[in-house]
C-alpha cells in the first residue's frame, strides 16, 4: 500500500558531476517497496515546479526503513531538489508502480543499464542476489564519472560490466555493442533494461533475436503517478486502442509488449 | 504529517446543499483529476470528500489523445487527455456500485458530442442509486467534435440543459467553459434552461512548444491550462457570475490550500473544488476541510453562508 510521508534526510551527496544520491528514512513506505517501482517526489513547497517528480527506488534498507534514490540534475524540479539537506526532510509519495517481475533463484539475469537508468536495476540487482539468482550487470555511460553505481554494485558482489563512450573505463563504445561482444545469450535466462528508449529497442531487439524475455522499465510525464489523471499514457502492441498508464500498470513492461 | 493535534469542533456543522447536491462537506475533488476514486484509496477516505466528482463520462468508451498529455508550465500545467473513458455503461456496471458501497456522494460529469448524446446519458444515469449530481461538461477543449461549441454558445447552453433537465430528476451542475468573452450570458442561459447548480471553472486552452523539435509539446497541439496559474481568472469569473445568477457556484481553478479555498468562497462559491492540487496533494481535500474547520472556529463563523460572497461589491 502507497504512503506520502515526509521523510527525514540520512545522506544526500552529489556522487560525480550533476548526479546525487539522496537517503532518507521513510518507516511507512519501505517495507513494501519492490524493485523497479518508484516515489513521487516533491521537490519544493512552492508552486513552480508544482508537480511532483518520479523517481526510481535505487535502493531500500528495509531494516533501517531508508530508501536511496540516484538523480541527475535535468532541470527545475531536479535542480531544487539538491539543495534539501541532511536532517531536513523531503516529501516522498509511494511505492508506486509495477516493479520487476522477479526470477527465480539459480537463473541468470543481465540487467542492462544506460546512464541514470542504472538507478532501478541496482536495487533489482540486490534482491535477485539475495533470492539466488545470478546476477550480471552491464552500464553504458559517456565517460568514466558517471559510473556512479560501481561501489554499490560492488558491495552487493555482482558480476559487473562498464562501457563508455569516451574510453575511459571498460568497453569503449555503445552498451549494445558490449552486450553483443562480451555476453554469451546462451548463459542469459532473462534480461532486463532501463535507459534511453533507443538503447531499450536495440536491446530488446537483441534479446528476441535470441529468444530471450526481458522486462523494460519506461518514462513519460507524469503528474498523479497513481492512474487518475490519465497523463501517462502509452499504447502497447497487444492492447489495441486502449492506452496503458505508465505509472500504474508499468513503468515496468514486457519487452515483447513495447513498440519502440 | 507535521500537523499539530488539534481537533476541529465536531459541532461546527460544514455541509452544504449545492442546488440539492447534499454534500457534508464544501470540498469536492474535481472531475478528471481523481479518477473513480480508487486510485487514491489509502491515502485519503474518499467518503469524507464533499462530493467526488468522477472523471469525464461519455456515451461510447474512448481512448483518449495521443502522448504526450501532459505538460508542466509555470504554476500549472497543460492537458489534453481526450477524454479517455470506458463509457457511461461502464461506469454505471463497474464503478457506481463500488463507490455507492463505499458511502461517497459521487457527482457524475457528462460529455457528448450532441444535445441528443447528452440527454441520452442524463436519461442512462437517472433511476440510479448513488448520484448525487451530474456535472455537465460543456467545456472541454480536448475533443474535436464537441465540447467547445455548447460552452460558448448561450443558445445552445440553454437547450444542451434544459434538453438534459428534461430526462432527470439528479441535480444538474453545467461546467462553464472560460474561453468566452462574456461567461455572464453562458451562466445566464444555463440558469434558463433549468440548471441546480454551476460548476466553473474548466481549464484555459493553451498550449506549450518543444523548441529542440520545433513542434508543439502535446500530442493533441492545444491542452487545458490548470492550476494555480488559472486561479485569478477563476475568482474574477466567479465574482461576474455571481452577481448575475442567483444558482449556488462550485468553484475551483488552482486551489491549493484553504486561503485559496476562502477566496473562492467570498466571491460568491457555496463549495469548492480542488483539481491540479490533488495530483500534489492527495489529501488536499480533507486537508482543506480540517483547516476550514480551524479557520472558521478561530473567527467565530458558524456557517460558510456567513463570509460567502464577503468581497463581492
Ligand atoms: C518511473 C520513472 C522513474 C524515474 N527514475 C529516475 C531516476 O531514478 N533518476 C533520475 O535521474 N531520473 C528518473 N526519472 C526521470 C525524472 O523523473 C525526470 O528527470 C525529472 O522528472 C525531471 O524533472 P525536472 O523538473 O528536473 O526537469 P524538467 O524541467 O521537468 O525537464 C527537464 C528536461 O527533462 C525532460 N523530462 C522531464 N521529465 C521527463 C520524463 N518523465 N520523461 C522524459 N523526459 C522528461 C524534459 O522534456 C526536459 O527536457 C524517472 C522517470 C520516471 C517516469
Ligand atoms: C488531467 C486533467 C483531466 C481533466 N479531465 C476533466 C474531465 O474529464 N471533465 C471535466 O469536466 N474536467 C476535467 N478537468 C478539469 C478539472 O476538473 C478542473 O475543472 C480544472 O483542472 C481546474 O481546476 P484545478 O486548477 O484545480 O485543476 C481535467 C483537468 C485535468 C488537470
Ligand atoms: S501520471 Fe496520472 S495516470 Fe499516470
Amino acid at each position: 500500500m502507497p504512503f506520502i510521508e515526509n521523510g527525514l534526510v540520512l545522506r544526500h551527496i552529489e556522487v560525480s558531476r550533476d548526479m546525487y544520491e539522496l537517503e532518507f528514512i521513510a518507516p511507512a513506505i519501505a517495507p513494501d517497496c519492490r524493485p523497479g517501482q518508484f516515489v513521487h517526489i516533491r521537490s519544493g513547497l512552492d508552486n513552480n515546479p508544482l508537480l511532483r517528480r518520479p523517481l526510481s527506488l535505487y535502493d531500500v534498507d528495509k531494516k533501517l526503513g531508508s530508501i536511496t534514490l540516484l538523480y541527475k540534475v535535468v532541470g527545475k524540479g531536479t535542480n531544487l531538489l539538491t539543495r534539501i539537506r541532511p536532517k531536513e526532510y523531503v516529501d516522498a509519495m509511494g511505492p508506486l508502480g509495477r516493479g520487476f517481475s522477479l526470477l527465480p533463484p539459480r537463473k541468470t539475469a543481465l540487467l542492462v543499464g544506460g546512464g541514470v537508468g542504472i538507478a532501478p536495476l541496482v536495487y533489482l540487482a540486490r534482491v535477485l542476489q539475495q533470492q539466488g539468482c545470478k546476477v550480471k550487470v552491464i552500464h553504458g555511460v559517456e565517460s568514466r564519472r558517471e559510473l556512479v553505481a560501481l561501489g554499490k554494485l560492488r558491495e552487493i558482489g555482482v558480476e559487473f560490466l562498464p562501457s563508455t563512450m569516451d574510453g575511459s573505463a571498460g568497453y569503449k563504445g555503445l552498451v549494445t555493442d558490449l552486450l553483443l561482444k562480451k555476453v554469451n545469450p546462451a548463459d542469459i535466462d532473462f534480461v532486463y533494461c532501463c535507459g534511453p528508449e533507443k538503447m531499450m529497442a536495440r536491446v530488446s531487439e537483441i534479446a528476441r533475436e535470441n529468444g530471450i524475455a526481458g522486462e523494460v522499465s519506461l518514462e513519460e510525464y507524469m503528474a498523479c503517478g497513481v492512474g487518475a489523471c490519465l497523463g501517462c499514457a502509452r499504447k502497447l502492441k497487444s492492447s489495441d486502442a486502449q492506452y496503458k498508464k505508465i505509472c500504474k500498470d508499468g513503468p515496468v513492461f514486457g519487452m515483447e509488449e513495447i513498440e519502440f | 504529517m507535521g500537523k499539530e493535534i488539534f481537533m476541529p469542533d465536531e459541532e461546527l456543522d460544514l455541509s452544504v446543499n449545492l442546488g440539492g447536491i447534499i454534500m457534508k462537506n464544501p470540498v469536492a475533488v474535481a472531475s478528471g483529476t481523481f479518477g473513480y476514486g480508487g486510485e487514491y484509496e489509502g491515502f485519503i477516505d474518499i467518503a469524507d470528500i464533499g462530493a467526488v466528482i468522477v472523471k469525464g463520462t461519455t456515451l461510447e468508451p474512448r481512448c483518449g489523445n495521443l502522448p504526450p498529455r501532459i505538460f508542466e508550465t509555470p504554476s500549472g500545467m497543460l492537458n489534453a487527455i481526450g477524454l479517455e473513458n470506458p463509457g457511461v455503461g461502464i461506469f454505471l456496471q463497474e464503478y457506481l456500485p463500488r463507490l455507492r458501497d463505499q458511502g461517497v456522494t459521487v457527482i457524475a460529469n457528462i460529455a457528448g458530442n450532441t444535445i441528443e448524446e447528452y440527454a441520452r446519458m442524463a436519461a442512462m444515469l437517472e433511476g440510479n442509486r448513488g448520484i448525487a449530481g451530474m456535472e455537465m461538461n460543456i467545456s472541454c477543449p480536448n475533443v474535436k467534435e464537441g465540447g467547445l461549441q455548447f460552452g460558448v454558445d448561450p443558445d445552445m447552453v440553454y437547450k444542451v440543459v434544459k434538453a438534459v433537465k428534461e430526462e432527470t430528476s439528479i441535480p444538474v451542475m453545467p461546467k462553464l467553459s472560460p474561453n468566452v468573452s462574456d461567461i455572464t450570458a453562458i451562466a445566464q442561459a444555463a440558469e434558463a434552461g433549468g440548471a441546480a447548480a454551476l460548476s466553473m471553472i474548466n481549464t484555459l486552452m493553451g498550449m506549450a512548444v518543444d523548441v529542440e523539435r520545433r513542434k508543439p509539446v502535446l500530442g493533441n497541439i492545444f491542452g487545458g491550462l490548470s492550476g494555480p496559474a488559472i486561479k485569478p481568472v477563476a475568482l474574477r469569473m466567479i465574482y461576474q457570475v455571481y452577481k448575475a445568477v442567483k444558482l449556488p457556484i462550485l468553484g475551483g481553478g488552482g486551489i491549493m490550500n484553504y486561503i485559496d479555498a476562502l477566496e473562492f468562497i467570498m466571491v460568491g462559491a457555496s463549495a469548492v473544488s480542488v483539481g491540479t492540487g490533488n495530483f500534489v496533494n492527495p489529501c488536499l481535500a480533507r486537508d482543506l476541510v480540517w483547516d476550514l474547520k480551524k479557520y472558521c472556529i478561530a473567527n467565530n463563523i458558524k456557517s460558510i453562508e456567513e463570509i460567502r460572497g464577503a468581497a463581492v461589491q
